[in-house]
């Protein structure tokens, strides 16, 4: 049933994704991944174009993902998924329970929680790097993907020294396109 | 206007206009929902924003259903919700239905073998951010370090362990040195 696993897998996605957006992404891919809704590949492609498209990143996903599994009824109940928990959450909070987060043993938790979920992202980004950077096809390392890696990564970090904040992640993104069609179609 | 109806429109118009999500958002809520409207006051917007980095979800959901709840009760919630929602579902099913179309063109596959690339950096630019707002003490170090290798190994493994294992594991050991620790600290305290 496939509208029950996109409901359950993207409501898992919505009770831990602290640290918003990027926080969601190692979740979504264990979700996408273990039910195997898209591959590695597309997932990446979706995480660009839902940064490049208005509104919050994990909701872009949760349609996304909904919508190539089953229409529009799947990209209903995955949007409804993703964004539930934190609905009932904040209404919770505001409403009745205005002192569960100051509670000592709540606090004690998140502590645990937050600097576990850096470590997970940082643990994606890494990987992620590593695998679209260093490619490796009839035992020879692919030298475009590295090259592309490190221009890209010395525009991003090092537009910081010239600019405050340096460029933005949309730029980023399209500055990335054109250096791959540039890289790959010569 | 209609209240109801205000709201709709003010966190549609939110949500059609802000890129990148997160942090670009609280911004424009802030604008908004406190200068322009007067529905929360600054302060109230600062709780909020504590209050969604303790909970999991996106943050402009979390403001949007707190603005609209403070205004119109489950309604008003309900409301800005959708509201915040509706552009980006819009625009994300139109693209979900010519995204295979476009990626058979060559060029634009080309392209997003670049973009696969960049995304990563943004992954790691993001964690490195939070890294650098993380208290520099023993004890989120060593939950971090402890997250980062499991969580690699786990990739290089492709093991089956979910990161929300990862996560609630954290919490766990984290509550127990907390409980652990509480009546040490009282006697200490006594002396």
């Amino acid at each position: 049933m496939i509208l029950l696993e996109l409901f359950i897998g993207f409501l898992k996605v919505g009770c831990f994704a602290f640290g918003g957006a990027y926080g969601a992404i190692p979740l979504i891919r264990d979700v996408v991944l273990s039910y195997g809704w898209l591959d590695d590949e597309m997932l990446t492609y979706m995480i660009a174009v839902s940064e490049s498209t208005p509104g919050p990143i994990m909701v872009n996903l949760a349609t996304y993902v909904g919508s190539s599994q089953a229409g529009i009824p799947g990209s209903l109940v995955a949007t409804l998924a993703v964004v539930l928990p934190s609905f009932i959450i904040i209404l919770l909070v505001t409403a009745l329970l205005k002192a569960v987060l100051k509670n000592p043993c709540v606090q004690a938790v998140l502590r645990g929680l937050k600097p576990c979920m850096i470590g997970i992202i940082l643990a994606t980004g890494v990987c992620m790097i590593i695998r679209n950077g260093i490619v490796i096809e009839n035992s020879a390392m692919m030298l475009r993907p590295l090259i592309l890696t490190l221009l890209l990564g010395a525009i991003y970090f090092g537009s910081r020294k010239i600019k405050k904040g340096g460029i933005s992640p949309i730029l980023l993104i399209c500055l990335s396109a054109a250096a791959g069609i540039v890289a790959y179609g010569i | 206007m209609n209240l109801l109806l205000d709201l709709f429109l003010t966190f549609a118009k939110i949500g059609l206009f802000t890129f990148g999500g997160g942090y670009a958002m609280i911004a424009l809520i802030e604008n908004t929902c406190a200068e322009k409207k007067q529905w929360i006051t600054h302060d109230e917007m600062m709780n909020i924003t504590v209050v969604a980095e303790s909970t999991p979800g996106p943050i402009a959901i979390n403001c949007a259903t707190y603005v609209g709840y403070k205004q119109k009760g489950l309604a008003g919630a309900l409301i800005a919700t959708i509201g915040m929602i509706l552009p980006s579902f819009c625009i994300i099913f139109a693209i979900s239905k010519f995204l295979d179309h476009f990626l058979a063109i060559t060029w634009i596959a080309h392209a997003f073998r670049g973009i696969k690339i960049a995304v990563g950096i943004l992954i790691l630019d993001a964690a490195v951010k939070m890294l650098q707002k993380m208290q520099k003490k023993p004890m989120p170090m060593a939950f971090m370090l402890c997250a980062f290798a499991a969580m690699l190994l786990i990739n290089i493994f492709s093991v089956r362990i979910s990161s929300i294992i990862l996560m609630l594991t954290a919490g766990l050991i984290s509550l127990i040195i907390f409980l652990v620790n509480k009546p040490a600290a009282k006697e200490g305290a006594g002396k």
